[in-house]
């Protein structure tokens, strides 16, 4: 018998272009809360789906309880007794908790059918065993709050009898009381022998529950240390310790008006009173987790969702962006963080896609103005360097870095004021990133008003002019480019919910 | 490389229904000897496809969006029923009947894409095949359920769309009307902004969206157009069937779909053309035609068509895999 009840060595996951996961290693013993932590894109996505049997791994192995094994698939890795609580659960909101609980599994009675009875029984036995002793289960899951679904994805797990348990996330959409509850029963969980490991974007919950940590960083295992020896800048300087190379061409703009003003922008559990102004002339980038409401801030302000209180002025205007194509004949160009599901139509050509927001620029009476297009679209190609056969070119044959140029194309041929640049070089590889920055330093001497959501520390400290960190819907802080404060660990601080001081 | 490979497969497809319909005119042409290849013969298919060409133009645009219009047969033939009840109160001026009946086909469109739209249905499936029944109700209700005869009822001139054949060797009218209405869609599909938006909202309704495309009004438009399209095609029917008749609506509905889907159409949406969609409508009617000439019943005409329609969505499937494995190739270079 082991020592661990899962231990990975070496293990190294490539995806095209990138290594995702590098000689990765972790070793978690049984009856262990064991937290994960790390930036955005540091690998703790891809260790969860290589455990999970979701992804294969190119090199390494992986023990279970001292055997090696190895998952093709998520049901051997169930079967193995590794189960997953996914941050997206998994859950058929039709159906009542028993056929949640027993997704994938049966209990049949001499007839061969369902045995009902019985499997009620167990679920209920289950969701005891985790603290809902009164739960009932012929309720349909999708009336029941985010924290009892929660519940039923662990007794789903539990009763499979897991071995460790791995939680994505699981207190991001909870509030108070059921945090406490989830907290109560991951540790009797504990207590039961099972193994937790737990990923968190937040720290105070690491510390008040953790055994022992893992910080991960740039797809490599950094350190892991018991929680007892462990701070929060130690921690934080793990997560963030790298060097910054000088990859970013920042130029610098002549700081002009304010050209948007956002004053308490509120959404039910979304966004909390969230004001902000921005400037021609400058890179306004936000900063903060994945999830701490930087692209639904946006979202909002450029009318793709509803907003339940706030307002919005550009150039000292009150405006009332209902929706998007109302923004976009307000000034605003939204470049989405989803290139490939709200940027492109990727059926469409490349010039198809260039005229896609400001079809009035390139229209005569009900025509479009074919020549016109073209030439356009054969300027942007120029312009931007976009590695294309031709304009009539489908999208979807392009890379991923001259597909996102095609995007700003798009957006550049909008005329507009405000450009927000939402994760703007996501996915791309590095020649292409520059590109994109030269793009945005072109838009912002032009007096243009730039706003950047990026999750890479690097890039917002390379590019930006003032940064705003974000967290769970609010504003944590305003940092300006010269202050003490326009550095990574302060960034990441205030993005882990500490004080700047 | 990969690319050169995805294009010559792509126009292998593109090809697809011109060479079916080649190889069936060898076919007929071989196996019928001195009946099929005949002028008189090969008119009469065109006039046969004219209906067909003209519901499933604006079949093409709901399928283009990704959607699907299941009324257009009864809302065609509710056209036809109207123009008969118009007539037996003792209206007979061609342009009121003519007008009427394709306002009130357009008003039903605009209903379709209204339910769709503002009501948030999951799917145009769930309108169209609602407002199917109730568009076959009213016709009902209308005639009294009773066929309505067109024959020397003093409104000739509305039959002659239907019915008249010109040029010496008898091209008829309503495949004129089909060419004309063709030429327009493709101007429209191709060079308007309305057509590149009905393309974008269906190849990508959150791009489109987020593009400040009105997506929601462009739905509307497109089934308002198919209704458009169905006004057009009952008058074309008063003057082919002669009577206005409910139970004549049976396959207009799936011979449209099938056209558009043989031509090129995809259930997924964002694509299709109108010039396929006239080759398949065309291949259609000449199984049609060449399987009548063999005194091939009904019950046969219904098998092989059945098997074509398969036969279509099952090009569609692959093409579909097709892409996805291009699609692939492109993320990982």
């Amino acid at each position: 018998m082991s020592e661990y009840v899962v231990e990975l060595k070496h293990v190294t996951k490539r995806f095209p272009g990138v290594i995702a996961m590098r000689d990765m290693h972790i070793q978690i013993r049984p009856g262990e809360i064991h937290g994960l932590v790390g930036e955005n894109g540091a690998g703790k996505s891809t260790l969860i789906k290589v455990l999970t049997g979701v992804h294969v791994p190119e090199e390494g192995e992986i023990y279970v309880e001292g055997k090696k094994v190895s998952f093709s698939n998520p049901v051997q890795a169930r079967e193995a007794g590794i189960a997953c609580v996914y941050q997206e659960l998994n859950i058929v909101p039709m159906l009542p908790v028993v056929d949640n609980v027993f997704m994938g599994r049966k209990i049949t009675n001499k007839y061969g059918l369902l045995d009902y009875p019985r499997m009620h029984r167990e679920a209920k036995e289950a969701l005891a065993t985790l603290g809902h002793p009164d739960a009932d289960t012929k309720r349909e899951c999708g009336k029941l709050g985010m924290g009892m679904q929660q519940m039923v994805e662990i007794a789903k797990a539990v009763s499979i009898n897991a071995k460790l348990l791995i939680m994505d996330e699981p207190t991001s959409s909870l509030g108070e009381q059921e945090i406490k509850q989830l907290m109560k029963t991951v540790r009797d969980l504990k207590e039961r022998g099972i193994a937790i490991l737990f990923v968190s974007h937040k720290l105070e919950e690491l510390f008040e529950l953790c055994d022992r940590v893992t910080v991960m960083r740039d797809g490599e295992h950094i350190i892991t240390e018991d929680m007892a020896n462990m701070t929060n800048d130690k921690l934080i300087q793990a997560m963030v310790g790298r060097t910054l190379e000088n990859q970013f061409p920042k130029e610098f703009g002549v700081k002009g008006e304010c050209m948007l003003k956002c004053e308490h922008l509120t959404s039910i559990g979304v966004l909390k009173d969230v004001s902000f102004e921005a400037y021609g002339g400058e890179i306004l980038a936000f900063a903060g987790l994945v999830g701490a409401g930087r692209t639904e801030t946006m979202r909002a302000l450029f009318g793709a969702d509803k907003l339940d209180g706030g307002d919005i002025y550009i150039r000292g205007q009150k405006v009332n962006n209902r929706n998007p194509s109302q923004s976009i004949r307000n000034g605003i160009a939204f470049l989405t963080e989803d290139r490939k599901g709200q940027g492109l139509v990727l059926s469409q050509s490349v010039k198809t896609n260039m005229i896609l927001a400001n079809m009035k620029k390139f229209m005569k009476g009900p025509l479009l103005k074919s020549k016109q297009i073209e030439e356009n679209a054969q300027g942007m190609v120029d312009t931007l360097r976009i590695k294309t056969p031709s304009t009539e070119e489908v999208t979807m044959q392009l890379s991923g870095g001259n597909q996102q140029k095609v995007v700003i194309g798009k957006w550049i041929n909008c005329d507009a004021d405000i450009y927000i640049f939402d994760e703007p070089t996501r996915g791309i590889d590095v020649g292409a990133k520059v590109e994109v920055y030269n793009v945005m330093n072109q838009l912002v001497k032009e007096g243009k008003c730039l706003i950047m959501v990026s999750s890479e520390l690097p890039e917002v400290l390379g590019m930006a002019d003032r940064v705003i960190v974000m967290r769970e819907g609010r504003v944590m802080a305003e940092i300006e480019r010269g202050s003490k404060h326009f550095n990574q660990e302060d960034i990441m601080r205030a993005a882990w919910g500490g004080a700047l001081t | 490389m990969n690319n050169k490979k995805t294009n010559v497969s792509d126009i292998l497809m593109k090809l697809g229904p011109l060479m079916v319909l080649a190889i069936m005119f060898v076919v007929f042409t071989i196996t019928l000897p001195g009946k099929f290849i005949r002028v008189a013969n090969l008119m009469n298919i065109l006039k046969q496809t004219s209906i067909n060409c003209i519901i499933a133009s604006g079949m093409l645009l709901a399928l283009i969006t990704a959607g699907i219009d299941l009324s257009v047969g009864y809302n065609a033939i509710l056209a036809t029923c109207l123009i008969g009840v118009l007539m037996k109160n003792g209206i007979t001026n061609p342009v009121v009947l003519i007008l009427s009946a394709i306002v009130v086909s357009t008003l039903c469109g605009f209903i379709n894409g209204t339910l769709l739209t503002r009501l948030d249905l999951p799917h145009p499936f769930v309108s169209t095949l609602g407002m199917k029944f109730v568009f076959w109700g009213i016709a009902l209700l209308i005639t009294n359920s009773q066929t309505i005869g067109f024959t020397n009822k003093g409104i000739d001139p509305v039959l002659w769309i239907g019915k008249q054949t010109i040029f010496s060797f008898g091209f008829p009218v309503s495949f004129l009307l089909v060419i004309l209405i063709y030429a327009a869609y493709h101007v429209f599909l191709n060079h308007s902004a309305l057509g590149r938006q009905i393309y974008c909202v269906g190849g990508n309704p959150e791009a489109a969206r987020m593009s400040g495309i009105r997506s929601k009004d462009v739905l509307t438009i497109v089934y308002t157009l198919s209704g458009f399209m169905c006004g057009i095609a009952g008058v074309v029917l008063a003057g082919r069937l002669n009577t206005a008749n409910t139970a004549s609506a049976a396959t207009y509905d799936t011979d449209a779909i099938a056209a558009c889907i043989i031509g090129g159409a995809s259930f997924r949406g964002g694509k299709g053309t109108i010039w396929g969609t006239m080759l398949g409508a065309l291949l259609i009617s000449t199984i049609r035609n060449g399987l009548n000439l063999f005194s091939a019943g009904n019950d046969i005409q219904y098998i092989v068509i059945g098997l074509v329609i398969i036969a279509a969505v099952t090009i569609d499937v692959m093409r579909g895999k097709m892409e996805a494995r291009a699609r692939k190739m492109a993320m990982a270079d």
